[in-house]
């Protein structure tokens, strides 16, 4: 369970202060895929990047699975996002001179899990997403799709608790975002584990569980899914 | 931890253009600053041939003396002075000075003329020809075949030559472990015959050979010399003052030294710039790893490991392409006075590893700064 109370985020000084995330609160409870849908602008990666222990907030909290994340230590957080988070990026951030399996075997190795051990698992993972056959290629040699697969193995690999993904379908065509959606949510989220999303791509709102949506740095409320 | 170091190595043998500039760019101080020490080195030791190959446990001089070549002749009674030394087990004189060899072809080459006591041809050298008896006949010499031996026209046992107007007669071939520095022939003679074959001085010893009974009678005879103004030293101790000699009082030293600092910041700069672009080039993955839970000392172990390995690597290949030079010149430059020791090894490994932790530093400056929240918003 990951709940959001009272965040509030500054950025700049003096005249040039704004704020990009004004007193937000949710809850995300596993087996849900929240979207957090709005404008460019509107906050949604500050919020995102607050959730997922990585941007420190100005004020409010952040509790996952009951603990308040800002009150941990730099290295106590960065164990945190090793190991309940998964992260895939809106520009993927794949190794380019990391084969797709070493790529995915990223956050085990980070975990201390020995290299072979962690290349077993990153298989799995990639068979996962269906790349089992493309583990060896580059992620250069990858369609869009196809490293987007690769990121979300990447993500999955150490079976975190929390998803996040940033803007998934921002490069890639309708269909093939449609299809990637489709697959996670039917074959990554679980009751176990809960998956925030943040898009401003109404054409995959209509897999959601429930769209929060913002402006101007503030929740408005729910939204209507699309059907 | 082994994982990580795998990927860090990963990462670094990715990226093949800098990988290779790095290398080479290490390779290339390490060569120059080895071949720089091994040089001074070299000149050095090849500066104190004589003592090494005299081999005296103990040399008494005058103390005004800083190296083998200018030796200054001392009185015969500091002979008996130094005899009659408790501590001293033996002590006999030895001749060193130039003398003009004439060849057949009528040009002159100057030669290093060592003279031995007679009695106990102490210091002698090793011969591989002829018998080390025959040191007594008329006018005897025994020549050093080194890098120089050919400048004498490489004569035989019973070739003859003159000297300092002189006749002289190869009686034997020696050999000694190390050729002088100046590329002058050596020609070992009992001391009688040195002192007569040569223009005489008022004193004809220039260093008086000792022999003491035990170790710890050294720093009493060291004294008791010392009280007759003159200087007693170990054959190590005249080694140390003829380097110290090479070192400071010439700009050989200085000049040996500058051009080794040369060396290393050339390496410093082509390795300490490259690792920074490398570092840069991989910045954005560096964050992605920061937001996937790397902790700064993950990321600062994998710059490190990085930068050594590039180090170590350089380094080895720096020593390889370096003693392959030096073992070349010397097959083809006999006098080549280039030797690689522990010292310029260690030497030049210790500016290696300033030159990895320096760029390691600059990398870890920046990786340490990088925001994973700019991984987000890129």
């Amino acid at each position: 369970m990951i709940e959001v109370h009272n965040i509030s985020k500054w950025f700049g000084e003096g005249h040039a202060r704004t704020c990009a995330v004004r007193d937000a609160s949710f809850s995300v409870a596993h087996g849900e895929m929240l979207y957090i849908v709005g404008p460019s602008g509107s906050g949604k990666t500050t919020l995102l990047s607050i959730i997922s222990g990585i941007l420190r907030p100005d004020s409010g909290s952040v509790t996952v699975n009951g603990v308040d994340i800002w009150n941990l230590d730099s290295n106590a957080l960065a164990d945190f996002r090793l190991r309940t988070v998964g992260f895939v990026f809106q520009d993927y951030h794949l190794f380019p001179r990391l084969s797709a399996l070493e790529n995915v075997a990223i956050p085990l190795v980070l975990r201390r899990e020995r290299w072979e051990k962690g290349l077993e698992a990153a298989h799995l993972a990639l068979e996962a997403v269906g790349l089992a056959s493309r583990e060896g290629l580059s992620p250069k040699k990858l369609s869009g799709g196809e490293q987007q697969r690769v990121a979300i193995a990447r993500a999955i690999v150490a079976a975190p608790d929390l998803l996040i993904f940033d803007e998934p379908t921002a490069s890639l065509d309708g269909d093939t975002g449609k299809k990637i959606v489709t697959f996670v949510r039917d074959n990554i989220l679980s009751g176990q584990r809960a998956i925030i999303i943040v898009t401003h791509d109404e054409r995959i709102y209509e897999f959601a569980s429930r769209i929060l949506r913002m402006e101007d740095g503030q929740m408005t409320g729910e939204q209507e899914k699309i059907p | 931890m082994k994982g990580l170091f795998l990927l860090a190595l990963k990462l670094l043998l990715g990226d093949r253009g800098k990988f290779a500039t790095l290398v080479i760019g290490i390779s290339f101080a390490v060569f120059l600053m080895m071949q720089m020490t091994s040089m001074f080195f070299g000149i050095i030791q090849h500066s104190a041939a004589n003592i090494i190959n005299i081999g005296a446990r103990m040399w008494v001089m005058d103390p005004a003396i800083r190296t083998p070549l200018n030796s200054i002749p001392m009185p015969s009674y500091i002979l008996d002075a130094v005899r009659s030394i408790p501590g001293v087990e033996y002590a006999e004189p030895l001749y060193m000075g130039a003398g003009l060899v004439h060849l057949e072809d009528g040009t002159y080459q100057p030669v290093t003329i060592i003279g031995l006591d007679d009695a106990t041809l102490m210091g002698r050298p090793n011969l591989v020809a002829g018998n080390v008896l025959d040191i007594y006949r008329t006018n005897a010499f025994f020549v050093v075949k080194d890098g120089n031996y050919a400048k004498l026209g490489n004569p035989g046992i019973g070739a003859t030559f003159e000297i300092n107007d002189h006749r002289g007669i190869i009686a034997g071939i020696a050999q000694v472990p190390l050729g002088g520095l100046f590329g002058i022939p050596t020609l070992y003679t009992t001391y009688t015959r040195a002192t007569e074959d040569l223009p005489p001085t008022r004193y004809s010893i220039s260093y008086i050979l000792v022999q003491p009974k035990r170790s710890q009678d050294i720093p009493e005879i060291e004294e008791q010399v010392r009280k007759l103004g003159y200087l007693a030293l170990t054959n190590q101790g005249f080694i140390r003052r003829n380097d110290r000699f090479y070192e400071f009082q010439t700009a050989m030293g200085i000049n040996i030294l500058i051009m080794t600092l040369i060396s290393f910041i050339v390496g410093l700069s082509i390795a300490g710039e490259t690792f920074y672009m490398f570092v840069l080039d991989n910045l954005e993955r560096f964050g992605a790893l920061k937001a996937i839970g790397a902790r700064g000392s993950d990321l600062i172990r994998m710059i490190v490991f990085q930068a050594l390995v590039v180090g170590f690597l350089g380094y080895g290949l720096g020593v390889l392409f370096s003693s392959a030079l030096i073992g070349f010149s010397r097959l083809r430059i006999p006098n080549y006075a280039a030797v690689i020791n522990y010292q310029n090894l260690l030497l030049a490994f210790a500016m290696v590893l300033v030159i990895s932790v320096i760029s390691s530093y600059i990398g870890i400056r920046r990786v340490i700064r990088i925001d994973p929240f700019d991984v987000f918003r890129s």
